[in-house]
């Protein structure tokens, strides 16, 4: 149990790797991304969890008591958003590449060179 | 090279990843044992420095904002990115919006769906404007704030209105609201540079009692601030798209 | 102890749902699978007490990503 989080972590991470590597359409391999991008917030996220502590809020709860680290959070955070734009612009390039050559095959669009 | 043979040199490879992976791993603390020393010394001091109770946003704005800064832009050039990808190209004409609304056959959901959306978008807005402003004194921010307001604006193209959805967000509007964001930001912190401060000190007046919403100074205003940004940034995002989808024809190119 | 329960089982979902997400075929297929990992994902941040980050994860995850994707597929489906 003590290392179990980390454990799913690099099996998430494999599993993205698996399907970038052995794949033939360029949404798939986005898709793919997106999977091993989210291997590294569980990641962060079980690195600064303390076992018995609370959400680092503190509006209602009177003291500072046992809090989990909220600097991970903060990463976390903003990579989550920030992912989503990456995206976006992973996308508009496939869109352009279909438009340019028909064809979402990277084995395909390998060949077009220059 | 065959996807057997693809598949072969994957595994091998995807071997030695994992073994220095697990080898890594075994050299963290159990979960739920973090020992380190920069996590509980910023809840110590956070509450009585910056007079916020949303100790993660005091992080994200005050005690790192400079990477803040950094992923904001990455928002930034990502959108600019995009649209000058999917700029129009020679030869592929785009169809003003109100030719195609007249031939398509709206709505294409039910009754039901359009009547789910309208109804949730006054809320969603009002939610993502409270997330937004609300930084310092809960689980909230600019970015979940930001991206639940876009989603407001998505909704109204969801219930069937692509016309309406366009004359809310004219590209003008949003190109600008987005600069006024990630400009903002980065101004908040030079401002305090021209004050004779370090970089994105925390200048504005703390406010009295801890967690009020005009307390901790800065952070809320740069919260604010890339809250407009986030969301100005997702609307564009998905206005390009659509536009993509149902305006532009198959043209040359 | 219950909180540490939740949290193994919803590991084990994760694990599983992103197998799921690397596996299924057919496009539109995937998005759905992407949209219900991207759930789960939330659950488990808000299981290690974290609240922020569920609140993006589940607007992103499961609205502007699935949507981002959903209109890159509608736009390369005219000339196949």
């Amino acid at each position: 149990m003590a290392y179990f989080p980390y454990l799913v972590a690099a099996w998430i991470l494999a599993c993205g790797l698996y399907g970038l590597a052995t794949n033939r359409d360029l949404i798939h391999q986005i898709i793919c991304l997106i999977v091993v991008q989210s291997s590294t917030y569980v990641m962060l996220l079980a690195a600064g969890y303390v076992t018995g502590g609370i959400a680092p809020y503190f509006s209602d709860v009177p003291g500072t008591p046992k809090a989990v680290d909220p600097v991970v959070q903060a990463l976390a955070l903003t990579d989550v958003v920030v992912e989503a734009a990456v995206t976006a612009l992973l996308a508009s390039f496939a869109i352009q590449a279909h438009k340019r050559f028909g064809t979402l095959d990277p084995q395909d669009l390998a060949e077009f060179k220059g | 090279m065959t996807p057997a043979q693809r598949r072969a040199i994957f595994l091998i490879a995807m071997a030695g990843l994992a073994a220095f992976v697990i080898w890594g791993i075994s050299g963290l603390p159990g979960f739920g044992r973090y020992p380190g020393p920069y996590g509980p010394a910023i809840l110590k001091v956070a509450e009585g420095q910056t007079n916020a109770t949303g100790i993660v946003s005091a992080v994200n704005f005050e005690y790192r904002g400079i990477d803040t800064v950094g992923e904001e832009f990455i928002l930034f050039t990502a959108v600019v990115g995009m649209t000058v990808v999917l700029r129009k190209l020679r030869g592929e004409p785009e169809r003003p919006a109100i030719e195609e609304a007249r031939e398509r056959a709206q709505p294409a959901g039910g009754a039901g769906v359009r009547a789910a959306a309208l109804a949730f978008t006054g809320p969603t807005a009002l939610i993502g404007w409270w997330l937004a402003t609300h930084a310092q004194t809960g689980p909230s921010g600019g970015f979940q704030g930001g991206v639940v307001l876009a989603t407001a604006f998505l909704l109204v193209y969801l219930g069937g209105e692509f016309l309406t959805f366009q004359r809310l967000s004219p590209v003008d509007m949003t190109d600008a609201a987005e600069a006024i964001g990630a400009g903002g930001f980065a101004a908040v912190g030079v401002t305090a540079l021209v004050l004779g401060l370090p970089y994105m000190d925390n200048y504005l007046p703390l406010g009295k009692a801890p967690g009020a919403v005009s307390s901790s100074g800065t952070i809320a205003l740069i919260s604010f601030l890339v809250g407009i940004g986030v969301a100005a940034a997702f609307i564009q995002i998905a206005g390009e798209l659509l536009e993509q989808t149902m305006l532009v024809r198959e043209g040359g190119g | 102890m219950m909180t540490q329960a939740m949290q193994v089982v919803i590991l084990v979902l994760v694990a599983l749902g992103a197998t799921l997400v690397v596996m299924v075929r057919g496009r539109v297929r995937q998005v759905v699978a992407l949209s219900a990992y991207g759930i789960g994902l939330a659950v488990l941040f808000f299981t290690v007490q974290a609240p922020d980050v569920t609140l993006s994860e589940l607007v992103v995850g499961a609205v502007a990503l699935p949507l981002i994707l959903l209109l890159t597929i509608a736009r390369v489906r005219w000339r196949r």
